[in-house]
């Protein structure tokens, strides 16, 4: 019937099979919808350019969640640890060094790498549920570690630190909000296509080629070992750069910022966008800011019903999440054309 | 060594909680494949059910089993109303049903029975076991409750023919379908034990965590990690695996220096991850050979 069924035809795999194609967005749509982002924050208030830049960072961490699993179907419950290394390694060198707030970003990237690349070898035992739970325990061991004492000169314990905005540089005529909202876009824009080039490659086809059959991707030659690890390397790196603006836009880090829940919401934020399709990690990251707020707005006390209830409708209506709706739109649109 | 014995009891004793848990994590892992997030949040509601009609006068043991059976209804009705729909879709899909289940049970209890802890009785009394300081009669009454469960869960399974047919549903669904087995019906019939289950949990869990909304969150967690340290296929080895989380819990806490209650559960995770690092598919689960 229709393309989402097709590809997921076989799906008793834990993550279904994405064609490489389909993983991205088209020209024209690209385009467009960086137009909209360079032109939007010109005519809104600062609240909402902040609520702008908070949407491109998480979509910024969902994206590198949808790489790991996505790409080279590994789970994982432990994005919010790699997220904390990142804001933390950015709030320490800030305040403490004095170190450039975009000199941090390349610097926290290259640790979260790693940090990811390291936990991914013995992460190589395990799989599935397995895996998930190891990543979770990570998840749950960091803000712990965070407040551990002979750390605490360093973190400021569970007080947390306090990150200076930066302003606008050559005199620029803009808020700091506008300044930042045009920093993270530009990084994020860069991490995208470097993404979508990553999986364009012969190693993202090593990832594919692991996600959708790991014993005929080794026997294919593929080093299974050195991408699953570099897969986990390169995703807990955007992860942490993720972390580094988060830090920089929330002006504050805390432990208790990055607990299991903040992994948790990430999840959902690739679901709702779709296993696999890169674009979708913004929309969903949409969905993880926005419909919290929604529910809360709804009623109180029931919030967390109400968020709840929401998510069901969204699964239920479209279980592929947002790629099933790019894809119903293109056919759409081709059938038009034909016509 | 009198303190290592006595941590080692004390152990046992907050592992026979875990091993209930993780015995419910199991049954549906067997029916359905995957691991419910909710579970925990499920237990609860039933928990809280079960008081309210305690709080309505009826006496502890019909509370219970007016409670174990409308667990298991409303397990079998969670199924086929939320997750039936959803059997085609992606496993990840799923998993994220599995959250808003738990989001929703979360809420909807904190709003009927508000956010205040509570006390909850015990049918068997709290005094010391046998004399022991460490084990009361209540954690004594718990692992033999546990013990029961496992044996019982033992005879379904090997000696009932609708044992036979949920093994066979669970372990290939398209063979057993063929042999005319509703395979449908018995993934729910899974949901509708493992509720039971985590029922019986909750309600043996209770009286030593209190009962509120959030009971379960911690519980869950080393349920699982108990689980999947006995192997999420062998019910024995969840059982197993409880017990000896506890132990680990304990023992973690008393003889690694500056180890709070805060970073118990850290380290009972890592300790369990290095035994799968050894042992990928859990002390007791069978090694799946996958075929190319």
């Amino acid at each position: 019937m229709s393309a989402a069924e097709e590809v997921v035809g076989e799906g008793h795999e834990a993550v279904e099979a994405v064609p490489k194609r389909a993983m991205t967005l088209g020209t024209g749509t690209s385009l467009l919808v960086l137009a909209v982002l360079l032109i939007v924050p010109v005519f809104v208030k600062n609240f909402i350019i902040f609520q702008m830049t908070m949407l491109l960072i998480y979509g910024l961490a969902v994206l590198a969640l949808n790489i790991l699993t996505g790409g080279s179907g590994q789970f994982s419950l432990g994005q919010s640890a790699f997220y904390a290394v990142g804001a933390y390694t950015s709030a320490v060198l800030m305040e403490y060094f004095n170190v450039n707030y975009a000199l941090t970003i390349p610097i926290s990237a290259t640790v979260c790498f790693g940090f990811g690349y390291l936990f991914g070898k013995p992460a190589l035992r395990l799989s599935g549920v397995y895996l998930a739970l190891a990543t979770f325990a990570l998840a749950t061991a960091m803000p712990q570690l965070l407040k551990l004492n002979f750390l605490e000169h360093w973190t400021g314990g569970v007080q947390g630190l306090v990150v200076t905005k930066p302003d606008a540089p050559f005199g620029l005529p803009m808020s700091q909000d506008m300044w930042l909202y045009y920093f993270t876009l530009l990084v994020t824009l860069a991490i995208y296509i470097f993404s979508v080039n990553l999986l364009r490659s012969r190693s993202g086809r090593a990832f594919m080629a692991i996600r959708d059959n790991e014993i005929a991707a080794s026997s294919m030659g593929v080093n299974v070992a050195l991408y699953k690890t570099l897969a986990f390397g390169v995703s807990a790196g955007i992860t942490g750069v993720a972390g580094s603006l988060g830090a920089i836009a929330v002006q504050f880090v805390a432990p208790d910022s990055y607990t299991i829940t903040l992994a948790i919401s990430l999840f959902l934020g690739m679901v709702v966008g779709g296993v696999g399709w890169l674009p979708g990690s913004f929309v969903g990251a949409a969905f993880i800011i926005f419909v919290p707020n929604m529910a809360e707005s709804i009623s109180k006390g029931l919030s967390g019903a109400v968020f709840g209830v929401l998510l069901f409708l969204v699964i239920y209506l479209v279980p592929h999440g947002a790629r099933q709706i790019a894809i119903l739109g293109q056919q759409f649109a081709g059938k038009l054309r034909r016509s | 060594m009198e303190l290592f014995t006595n941590q080692v009891l004390a152990g046992i004793a907050t592992g026979a909680i875990y091993a209930c848990m993780a015995l419910a994590v199991v049954m549906i892992y067997q029916a359905i494949d995957h691991l419910n997030f909710a579970q925990g949040e499920m237990a609860m509601f039933s928990t809280f059910i079960s008081w309210q009609l305690m709080q309505w006068g009826l006496s502890y043991w019909t509370a219970f089993v007016v409670t174990l059976a409308f667990s298991f209804v409303a397990g079998i009705a969670i199924e086929r109303i939320l997750f039936k729909p959803l059997a085609k879709a992606p496993v990840l899909t799923n998993v994220a049903g599995f959250i808003a289940l738990f989001a929703i049970i979360n809420s909807s209890a904190g709003l009927i029975w508000d956010f205040t802890i509570k006390q909850y009785p015990t049918p068997f009394g709290s005094s010391p076991f046998l004399g022991s300081q460490l084990i009361s009669t209540h954690q004594a009454g718990m692992i033999g409750v546990t013990v029961l469960l496992l044996l019982g869960l033992y005879f379904f399974f090997q000696y009932t023919r609708i044992g036979l047919a949920m093994r066979a549903a669970a372990s290939v669904p398209e063979s057993a379908r063929l042999v005319g087995i509703n395979t449908s019906w018995m993934i729910a019939l899974g949901w509708g034990m493992a509720t039971a289950i985590g029922s019986i949990a909750g309600m043996l869990i209770a009286p030593v965590v209190f009962l509120e909304p959030n009971m379960m969150g911690g519980v869950l967690i080393y349920g699982f990690a108990a689980a999947v340290l006995g192997g999420l296929s062998s019910p024995f080895g969840a059982v197993v695996g409880g017990f000896l989380v506890g132990v680990f819990e304990n023992l973690a806490g008393t003889y690694i220096p500056g180890v709070g209650n805060e970073l118990k559960l850290p380290i009972a995770l890592a300790l369990i991850i290095s035994v799968l690092v050894v042992k990928p598919a859990g002390l007791f689960g069978r090694q799946i050979v996958k075929r190319v």
